[in-house]
């Protein structure tokens, strides 16, 4: 199997991933649905952000401010260009995915007649949310009076959408679900769902929190009306995230927090609002975080996403060939490589994910396990919780070997092949 | 490998063998409670004799389980320690294990001061060098207190 990527190369540009922990083993990190890990080049521009540029942004004349607001807004033409956005504007910067939602969540649901949220609307989601894509809509439908329901998942982990015309109806005003789900990997049909979501009338909301790191990403072709995703899963920094929107319904949704920045006119009695996306931007924002994002847009771009998406799948293929012939192991979710991404859930015997985990540490192996923020996915398929392992762009083969190997060590450490020990 | 600091022989025989498991009757108070980061759960059921001594025995302790080794294990242990005592005792055992825990790997400094308390429990010592690990081994012990609060709030009120 061949990679379009020069792996070993771009292994390199990743100072981590020359750690090793436990005395001697080497760092095999595959936890990148959790975070990814960042390159120099990333390291390097929030770096000479602070040492050379450090200043707020927007509000100066000086030197330094002017810098600043154009490394700011320059991230932005990245980010806009990376995702293909119509235009610049349509990119507001928030503090992660989770932020995004909520602010999507909350602005649609404040919005006058016909957009906003009333007694008696619905909104869908799915069974295969991430909390952060389900409780900002739990909290938004009890405040409204407004429904919630969602689409389900089949037994082999993909969305049920076979009475898609009975879960959208007519009295659907937003429809929110993960493109890539973080912890079954399935990417989702979104044509299917966008179409029927038009047919009503309903806004479409997409969390591409395992999108935007992982697959080319075109908001328009998408044809969603606002779209998230979160800086440190795509070799960026914390503390960054995107809400795209299209420019029209931003600018008819009401802002999300009051402040500094997203204002136009304030006297004490009232005030009026900053042009798109500023509009969405109360406060100081995180700056060096966007630089450092727009570094990493960089970064990916100069790398290729079809070639860094061809790569996982490659990946993502060896492993769940590998992993399924574990005596014992239960892959949750799709099992084959098809419409899937780079996260592959399984259970091994009776063995907790805890205690698988802990045994794969110890051979400097990082695996994430537990609900992965997905807590009813582990109730739909019956187990507490999953052990996960995430592939990028710096992800080999000898790492998903070295998992496999690990796993094999793991049911000797508590016993029998495959079972309860 | 200082994996088997943690995973001592002791406590993987309470996870293969779980001493005091399942649900029984008679009972004064149960709870549930869960780890919500590993989603380690455990139901738990606490009997103290009648009468209306100021420290009665614990006359059993019943649980239902799901969790990780270190969970599951702690849980077993702790009912050996506390089922047929005195509520004191009982209660003198949660607070060495409490103690332990809190150590960060340093368990020397107390040693003296729960070993005779803790019997089976000392090896869990391991744990508390594994912050991720240590909700996991206090998790039976939590609910027993909620319980055992509860028991005797019920038998005040009886
Ligand atoms: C699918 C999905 N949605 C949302 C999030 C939330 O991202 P963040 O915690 O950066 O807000 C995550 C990350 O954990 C995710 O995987």
């Amino acid at each position: 199997m061949s990679s379009p990527l020069d792996v070993e190369r771009v292994r390199k540009d990743f100072p981590v991933l020359e750690r090793v922990v436990h005395d001697d083993k080497p760092l095999v990190y595959l936890d990148s649905a959790a975070t990814s890990q960042k390159p120099r080049q990333v390291l390097d521009a929030i770096d000479d952000y602070y040492c050379l540029h450090n200043s707020n942004v927007h509000r100066g004349i000086h030197t330094l401010a002017e810098e600043a607001t154009a490394l700011y807004e320059g991230a932005r033409d990245k980010v806009a260009g990376f995702i293909n956005a119509a235009d610049r504007s349509e990119v507001v910067f928030t503090k992660n995915s989770t932020e995004a939602l909520n602010l999507a969540a909350n602005v649609i649901a404040w919005a006058e007649s016909p957009l906003g949220l009333r007694d008696g609307d619905e909104v869908v989601i799915t069974e295969m949310e991430h909390h952060s894509n389900i409780v900002p809509w739990q909290m938004v439908t009890r405040r409204t009076g407004a429904t919630l329901s969602w689409f389900g998942i089949t037994d082999d982990g993909r969305l049920d959408l076979s009475d898609i015309d009975r879960v959208i109806t007519e009295r659907t005003k937003v429809v929110s679900f993960v493109l890539v789900s973080n912890i079954l990997g399935t990417v989702n049909p979104a044509e299917q769902i966008v179409r029927r979501a038009r047919e009503v009338g309903a806004l479409v909301v997409v969390d591409a929190s395992q999108a935007a790191p992982h697959l080319p990403l075109d908001v328009q072709a998408l044809g969603a009306d606002l779209v998230a995703f979160t800086g440190h899963k795509m070799c960026g920094p914390t503390g960054i995230g995107v809400l795209w929107g299209r420019r029209d319904l931003l600018e008819e949704l009401p802002p999300f927090m009051g402040g500094g920045e997203m204002i136009e006119m304030v006297t004490m009695g009232s005030s009026t609002y900053a042009d798109l996306p500023h509009k969405f931007e109360a406060g100081t924002p995180p700056i060096a975080q966007a630089v450092g994002l727009g570094a990493a847009v960089d970064y990916l771009s100069a790398l290729g996403m079809d070639k860094v998406a061809e790569h996982e799948h490659m990946i993502t293929a060896y492993a769940l060939d590998r992993l399924q012939a574990v005596d014992g192991l239960r892959v949750i979710g799709p099992r084959t490589a098809q419409d899937r991404g780079a996260a592959i859930s399984f259970v091994l015997g009776d063995l907790h994910p805890h205690d698988v985990g802990q045994v794969l540490d110890e051979l400097g192996i990082a695996v994430r396990v537990g609900h992965h923020c997905a807590r009813p996915v582990c109730q739909r398929f019956g187990v507490p919780a999953t052990t996960r392992a995430s592939f990028y762009l710096y992800s080999t083969t000898a790492e998903v070997d070295a998992l496999v190997d690990g796993l094999e060590h793991v049911k000797r450490f508590f016993g029998a092949p495959g079972g309860r020990p | 490998m200082k994996l088997e600091s943690m995973y001592q022989e002791i406590i993987l025989d309470h996870y293969r063998r779980p001493h005091h498991k399942g649900l029984r009757e008679p009972f004064d108070a149960e709870v549930h409670h869960v780890n919500p980061t590993c989603g380690d759960e455990v139901t738990l059921r606490v009997r103290l004799a009648d009468g209306c001594s100021e420290n009665p025995t614990v006359q059993d302790v019943s649980y239902d389980s799901l969790g990780c080794s270190i969970s599951m294990a702690s849980v077993s242990v702790m009912t050996d320690l506390v089922v047929g005592k005195s509520l004191d005792e009982a209660t003198r055992a949660y607070d060495a294990f409490l103690t332990l825990m809190r150590t960060k790997g340093d368990s020397a400094s107390v040693m003296d001061e729960v070993e005779d308390v803790l019997e089976d429990a000392v090896a869990f010592e391991g744990v508390s060098k594994y912050p991720a690990r240590i909700k996991c081994a206090l998790l039976g012990w939590m609910a027993w207190k909620d319980a055992t609060a509860r028991a005797v709030t019920t038998k005040e009120m009886a």
